[in-house]
């Protein structure tokens, strides 16, 4: 369909109904801005194919990142979490942590770490500790079962854990 | 960490500290701070079984939690008591709504003076207040932190290194911390300027929320105002924030308002606020939004000094005395009473023997 425009032969690109009048109301882009229509400030089609055409291929596509479906600790899903506003387990922290990282920004003002409070000494400890335990017997299964890859990393973390001290 | 006791016994009565009004009681009725803490090694309470809730309630009941000043906590399971009583504990500011709403496995633990308490199984693990009259957010803040500390003693709480204390929604992830004050800005809304201090607050990261907390209207003018933020702040700069300029600004604005409406419409106002009493003085029937009204004016009245033969701390009593599940404490009728149906949300609200018990409270203690 190319309607003209009411006011003068160009095709018209906005269409409404006057209510008042119960009549149909085609206008072209100028005249449409004239009658004070909000028209959108779209670039015509014609060069957003152009733009399209002469736009460099970006260089690398950005990886798509593996998401976990559910936390192995708990079984709850982001999708839940999507739904209830809900984590299901401390360990959901890790298991969603790269959507996480958004959500939490957007609602802290764009915090991205805690300042304040940790837990006493003694109960950091604890906490240290069996963090360093599950990491060994994690370690252990890894070298068993020929994980070597993810081994290393378990290592390192265990590295990285040692060089820390508790606050 | 308690004694099981009947608590709700004790409930019947408002303790003297109902009547106690802080700091600033001209403006602000009462301070808050909260802390949410959950126990590692067990899923958030939504993800819990009720058999993993049940495991939260025992270990928390058997911590010795117990300091200089609580030793006297009282633990109180909500599945095991009337529906009245949890409503008494929610008029109280001592559950939520939503704690007083579930159903499921879930425990109150509140120390002598109500000062402090602890909810088990509501959205966290934990989450334990210290609720003081006046603006005495530090001393609220002191408190709550010496008690965390007990807790931190003698369980293992859920920690990040990134995120700090985990909860189960990550909005309060970090100190987990929600500092919150009741203002009372008549002032406010008669100059319309809530709106401003709405925009205001929203700039500033702070929560305004009614009387009884999320979702609740702002009946008798009263506001709540917290923070959103909990990450990245350390909770003694939000103290620092709060204490030095949040609360001192809305409460230097709610007294400029007042001065405008004295200067302006002093007759006007003085004419509202002796209405008020009047009609609280006289009615026979009164219904809960009516009361919440006139109480607010008399309230604003008596801080202005345009009524000087009220005590402060017996409005602020019946603010609370005039909620339905304390009608039925304070005044419990001889026979009937036992007939009555449990109190739920609204139906109770407004029907004419709880009107009529009202307005007779309200009478009696404001009569000249």
């Amino acid at each position: 369909m190319n309607t003209k425009c009411d006011q003068c032969d160009k095709p018209a690109e906005v269409h409404e109904i006057d209510a008042i009048k119960g009549v149909h109301v085609h206008l072209c882009r100028e005249h449409a801005i004239e009658a004070g229509f909000q028209v959108p400030q779209s670039a015509p089609v014609t060069d957003l194919l152009t733009q399209f055409a002469t736009m460099q291929t970006p260089t690398q596509l950005p990886r798509k990142v593996e998401k976990p479906t559910a936390c192995g600790t708990c079984g709850s899903t982001f999708a839940r979490f999507r739904k209830t506003g809900l984590l299901g387990c401390p360990d959901c922290y890790e298991a969603f942590s790269k959507q996480l990282d958004g959500v939490i920004a957007r609602s802290q003002n764009g915090a991205s770490s805690h300042t304040g409070r940790v837990p006493d000494r003694s109960s950091a400890l604890v906490d240290l500790q069996a963090l360093r335990r599950s990491l060994i017997e994690e370690l252990d299964r890894a070298v068993a079962s020929e994980q070597y890859e993810r081994a290393a990393s378990l290592r390192d973390r265990l590295h990285t854990l040692a060089s820390e001290t508790v606050e | 960490m308690s004694r099981t006791g009947n608590h709700t016994v004790k409930l019947k009565q408002t303790g003297p500290w109902i009547e106690h009004s802080g700091p600033d009681a001209d403006v602000v009725v009462s301070s808050r701070a909260r802390l949410a803490r959950n126990l590692s090694g067990l899923p958030f309470v939504n993800q819990a079984s009720d058999v993993e809730k049940r495991e939260v309630l025992q270990l928390v009941q058997t911590l010795p939690l117990a300091g200089d000043r609580s030793e006297e906590l009282v633990w109180i399971d909500l599945q095991q008591s009337t529906p009245e009583d949890r409503r008494l504990l929610f008029e109280r500011h001592l559950v939520s709504r939503q704690f007083l709403e579930s159903i499921s496995p879930r425990a109150v633990a509140i120390a002598d003076d109500e000062q402090l308490s602890v909810m088990v199984n509501e959205e966290d693990h934990l989450r334990m207040q210290v609720l003081l009259p006046g603006l005495e957010l530090e001393e609220a803040w002191r408190r709550v932190v010496e008690f965390d500390r007990r807790l931190e003693r003698n369980a293992d709480i859920a920690v990040h290194p990134r995120w700090g204390y985990l909860t189960a929604c990550p909005t309060n992830v970090g100190t987990a911390i929600r500092f919150s004050v009741m203002l009372h800005l008549p002032g406010l809304r008669l100059t319309n300027e809530l709106e401003r201090l709405r925009r205001a607050s929203n700039d500033l990261d702070l929560a305004v929320r009614g009387f009884y907390g999320e979702g609740s209207d702002s009946s008798g003018d009263f506001y709540q105002v917290s923070n959103q933020l909990t990450l990245g702040v350390s909770e003694t700069d939000l103290l620092a924030t709060f204490v030095g300029e949040i609360v001192p600004r809305i409460v230097a604005y709610e007294r400029m308002a007042r001065d405008i409406l004295i200067e302006r419409s002093a007759t006007l106002l003085e004419d509202r606020v002796h209405r008020a009493l009047g009609t609280l003085r006289s009615a026979r029937l009164l219904a809960i939004e009516e009361s919440m009204k006139h109480l607010s004016r008399v309230r604003l009245g008596i801080a202005l000094g345009l009524l000087t033969d009220i005590p402060m701390g017996t409005v602020q009593r019946l603010f609370l005395e005039v909620q339905p599940a304390h009608l039925r404490r304070v005044q419990p009728d001889s026979i009937d009473d036992t007939a009555l149906e449990p109190v739920t949300e609204d139906r109770l609200l407004d029907d004419e023997r709880t009107r009529r018990r009202r307005a007779d409270l309200v009478r009696t203690a404001l009569s000249e």
